[in-house]
Order: structure tokens, then C-alpha cells, then sequence
């Protein structure tokens, strides 16, 4: 019994000498080379989100330059477990450490975000109240109240919006709202999501859409 | 009586038997929708109004002493039932406030929410801010009778919960409901060179003189409206405790400070809902404050 307990405190001490000399061998995760280079059978995210983080819509990859730290972490998490579904992210994320994960968020955090522009509320009224006001009859806040002026983005929780393609938010509205995307911190984007009509989710994804890109139409498609 | 009549009737007498079922949801009076702004130098003045109202420290700095807007408290640009809708104000001026210990005008009152809340200046009376925030209110109070307490008026008065207040409850509250936005440290965000979540306590903050410092108040406000666009998800008790928190916290001096805490307490914060003046995590509230 005796030399049976020495035999595994011997053991663990082994195990533990190992798992030190491990860790002190391995570097953290280099987030810089996930982005840009891929590892292992992820290839790297600024082959498709840009080497500057800022998207590709032709192929729906969203910018993410300059996007809270957490809030990305967040969507690698999800897409890892399947909680958020996306044929192409889920593999990738699944692909990925938990450190790596945090390590390739932590280099978009890192990256200048686009500066948005006020979009003209004439082209799109109804884009433009949503977003502005909300529409406090059903209790919908106005999305600039969490994701700010212009959907600017705040603080490591709240993305950015502006600049982001129409149906990409039109999507993703679709995922918060049918339960193929997590809710959302304090189940925030859910909530709003049910309270949205199809013209109501066209109409505040052109606004967005707008507020990003310089010469992008402030109209409805 | 036509049969649609007879049918009307017949209506009516099943919605007044059935009373308190229907008195539960009581049709509240509707502010006339922006849209309605009319043309001319009165429109310009409640456009004004609106602008001060929801962007009060771009539009008057002189008169705003902290990071926080009219319509951060005041929901929906002060059209918001059960989050102290304007229209329901303009409607109950002039009234005797137990503040001031005097009748109170509306301009005053609105004086009152600048001094405190705003943690700054009063525009004097008849300045273009209080005429253009008068303007407003008197607009969206459209067609609603005066001297009427209307549906809505206020923050919904909330029951004690079963427990007294507690600090560390609310603390935890807090964490799980309000940190997101707010901040772990009470003092808010900031994004694209604006207040997008306003500071709760702190030197940004309303003073100690605010409505917002009685946890009574804060209570009440919480329940109906947080977390924004979910209000009435948090339990009563939820409601209470986090108040409690929010509000054992430093904060601008009140400017009514007349030198000394005990004694600014015993004649303006004597009161179970006020911690001005209390000792919390070993600092006395209000001794430290900012002035």
C-alpha cells in the first residue's frame, strides 16, 4: 500500500517533470502565424477574411479587423462545438486549440478597424430608424445603443456592423433568430432577432451595409 | 340601436364586469409619432428639444457635467411608458415637489435634472435649451389632458422584495446582467468617440443629489427597462439588490454639500434608500465624492 501511493507520487512526480519541461519548450500559440500561414489542417484566416481583416463579401467572409478580443473568441468557441453553424468555419475552428483560437482572435482584435461613415437616412428610412431608434413599442432597442454610432462596435463584446456585407447580416439575423447561432450574451441578439420582419432585417442590413465602405449606396437593393 | 351598436354594448358591459383584467393593461396615452413634427419656428424648437434630449452633452456642454444623456434614464427620447415618459411630466406641472420644498414649474423641475443628474449647471430659465426641451415635451404631450396622472408616468413602483436589499446579492446581479455593458467597474463604454452605455457611478456619473441615487428609484427603474430591451427580467428581488449596489457606490458630490456628510445626510438623504453618508467597503459615501 505504502510503496504502491510512493510508486505513484514517483509517477506523477515524472509526469509532472515532463508536462513542466513541455511547457517551457512550447512557445504560446503564434497567433500572427495562424492568420497569415494556417496550421496543421487550418489554412490561414487572412486567405479569406483579408490580410488586413477586412472580409472578402464575394465569398461572405466578413471583415474582422479591429472586433472585440471576447466576441471573437466567442464565434471560434461556437463554431468549434457546432453551436454556430457555418459549413466552412466549423472545421477550421474545430481545427484549432483553444489557445490558438484566442491567439488568432487576439491579431484581428488587434487590426485598425474600418472607420464607418453616417449613412443618409432619406434612402432608407426604416434602416435608418431601426438603427437610430428602434422601435420601442416592441421594446427593440436601437442597434447603434449596443454596437455604437454607426455600428462602430464597442468594447471586447459588441462587433462591429458597418461595412459588413447586406446578406451576411441578413444571415446571421436568420441564424439568431431559427436558434443556428448561439444568442448572444445575455441572450441579447435572439431577442431582437424574433422582433424583426424580413423587411425590417432587409432594411437595417443595407443600412449597415452603407455605413462601411466609402461610395457604397445608402439605398435600399 | 343598430345590431353593431347593440353588439358594441354588449362589449362594453363584459370589458367594465371583466375591470381589473382589463385595468391591467390600461391603454396608455401615445406621444404623436416624430413624423408629426410640424413645420415652422415651433417644429424647429421641438426638433431642438429632441436633439438636446438625446445628445444633451454635444448639444448643451455648457450645461452637462458628466457623460450621460437625457434619454439614458428617460427611454425612447422620453416617449417610453414606465421609463418617466416626458409627456407624462409636462402634464403634472407645476406640482409641489417634496425636493424643493416648493411649487415647482416644469423649466424648474428641468433645472432640477440638470443640476443633479447631469451633475452640471442649470440653463437658466427662459434660455433656449429649457425652451426648447419645453417645447418637446409640450409636443409630445399632445392631446393628452393636464393635470391627469397618466399610465405610465414615472418608473412603475416596485414592492419590497421578500429580503432586504443586499450588496453583495446585487453585486452578483451585477456581474451576470450588467457588466457587459456598463462595465465591471460602473464606468461604462465608449466607442467612435462617443458614450454608447452610460457610467452608473463614478466621476461620470449623476451626483448624489439625483433621483437616480435613491435605491427606491433605481429599483424601480431597473425593473421596468434593464437590461435594455428586456425589462422585467430580473425578479423584484434582482431589481432591489442590484439597486443597492449601484448606489453604495462614490459619486459626484451633491451640490446641496454643505460641508459636512452627516449633516448634508440629515437634511437631504435622510432616508433608508439613500447611502450617502453610509460606510461601505470601510469608505464613508459621499466623503471622498468629487465636487
Amino acid at each position: 500500500m505504502a510503496r504502491g501511493s510512493a510508486r505513484r507520487a514517483l509517477a506523477s512526480g515524472v509526469l509532472l517533470a515532463l508536462s513542466i519541461a513541455a511547457g517551457g519548450a512550447m512557445a504560446a500559440p503564434d497567433g500572427a502565424a495562424i492568420v497569415f500561414h494556417g496550421i496543421g489542417t487550418a489554412p490561414a484566416c487572412a486567405s479569406c477574411h483579408g490580410a488586413q481583416g477586412q472580409g472578402n463579401p464575394a465569398i461572405g467572409a466578413p471583415p474582422l479587423a479591429g472586433d472585440g478580443s471576447a466576441y471573437l473568441r466567442e464565434q471560434l468557441a461556437n463554431f468549434a462545438s457546432g453551436q454556430r453553424i457555418n459549413p466552412i468555419m466549423q472545421p477550421i475552428a474545430h481545427a484549432l486549440s483553444p489557445g490558438q483560437r484566442d491567439a488568432a482572435a487576439q491579431v484581428f482584435a488587434g487590426m485598425p478597424a474600418l472607420a464607418p461613415h453616417r449613412v443618409a437616412p432619406e434612402g432608407n428610412p426604416l434602416g435608418a430608424r431601426l438603427a437610430e431608434r428602434g422601435r420601442w413599442s416592441e421594446h427593440l432597442p436601437a442597434c447603434t445603443q449596443c454596437h455604437g454610432p454607426d455600428g462602430v462596435g464597442v468594447g471586447t463584446a459588441f462587433p462591429h456592423l458597418a461595412g459588413l456585407a447586406a446578406p451576411y447580416i441578413a444571415s446571421q439575423l436568420a441564424a439568431f433568430r431559427d436558434g443556428k447561432r448561439p444568442p448572444g450574451p445575455l441572450g441579447l441578439m435572439a431577442r431582437v432577432a424574433h422582433k424583426l420582419s424580413p423587411a425590417d432585417v432587409a432594411a437595417v442590413s443595407a443600412y449597415f451595409a452603407a455605413a462601411g465602405g466609402a461610395g457604397a449606396p445608402g439605398k435600399m437593393p | 340601436m343598430t345590431g353593431t351598436r347593440r353588439f358594441a354594448a354588449a362589449l362594453l358591459a363584459v370589458a367594465l364586469a371583466a375591470g381589473p383584467v382589463i385595468a391591467a393593461q390600461p391603454a396608455s396615452f401615445r406621444p404623436p409619432p416624430d413624423s408629426a413634427i410640424p413645420a415652422g419656428p415651433f417644429g424647429q424648437a421641438v426638433r431642438l428639444g429632441e436633439t438636446i434630449f438625446r445628445d444633451t452633452g454635444r448639444a448643451v456642454p455648457q450645461y452637462v457635467g458628466n457623460d450621460l444623456r437625457c434619454s439614458n434614464c428617460h427611454i425612447d427620447g422620453g416617449r417610453l411608458a414606465g421609463a418617466a415618459p416626458l409627456w407624462a411630466a409636462w402634464v403634472a406641472f407645476p406640482a409641489y415637489r417634496g425636493k424643493t420644498k416648493a411649487v415647482n414649474t416644469f423649466a424648474e423641475r428641468l433645472q432640477g435634472c440638470f443640476r443633479y443628474s447631469m451633475n452640471g449647471t442649470a440653463p437658466p430659465l427662459g434660455s433656449k435649451t429649457l425652451i426648447a426641451l419645453e417645447a418637446y415635451s409640450a409636443w409630445l404631450a399632445t392631446g393628452a389632458p393636464t393635470r391627469a396622472h397618466l399610465a405610465g408616468r414615472g418608473y412603475p413602483r416596485l414592492p419590497k422584495a421578500a429580503q432586504a436589499p443586499d450588496y453583495a446579492r446585487g453585486a452578483t446581479v451585477y456581474g451576470q446582467h450588467c457588466a457587459l455593458c456598463h462595465g465591471p467597474d460602473g464606468a461604462g463604454q465608449r466607442a467612435g468617440g462617443r458614450v454608447v452605455f452610460p457610467p452608473l457611478w463614478g466621476a461620470r456619473s449623476f451626483n448624489w443629489g439625483a433621483g437616480m441615487g435613491s435605491i427606491a428609484n433605481a429599483a424601480a427603474f431597473v425593473k421596468a427597462n434593464m437590461p435594455l430591451g428586456d425589462g422585467g427580467s430580473l425578479s423584484d428581488q434582482q431589481a432591489w439588490d442590484v439597486a443597492q449596489f449601484l448606489d453604495s457606490h462614490e459619486r459626484p458630490q451633491d451640490p446641496r454639500f454643505s460641508g459636512s456628510v452627516q449633516e448634508t445626510r440629515a437634511r437631504y438623504h435622510n432616508s433608508p434608500y439613500s447611502m450617502y453618508g453610509r460606510t461601505v467597503n470601510g469608505q464613508v459615501l459621499g466623503a471622498s465624492a468629487a465636487k
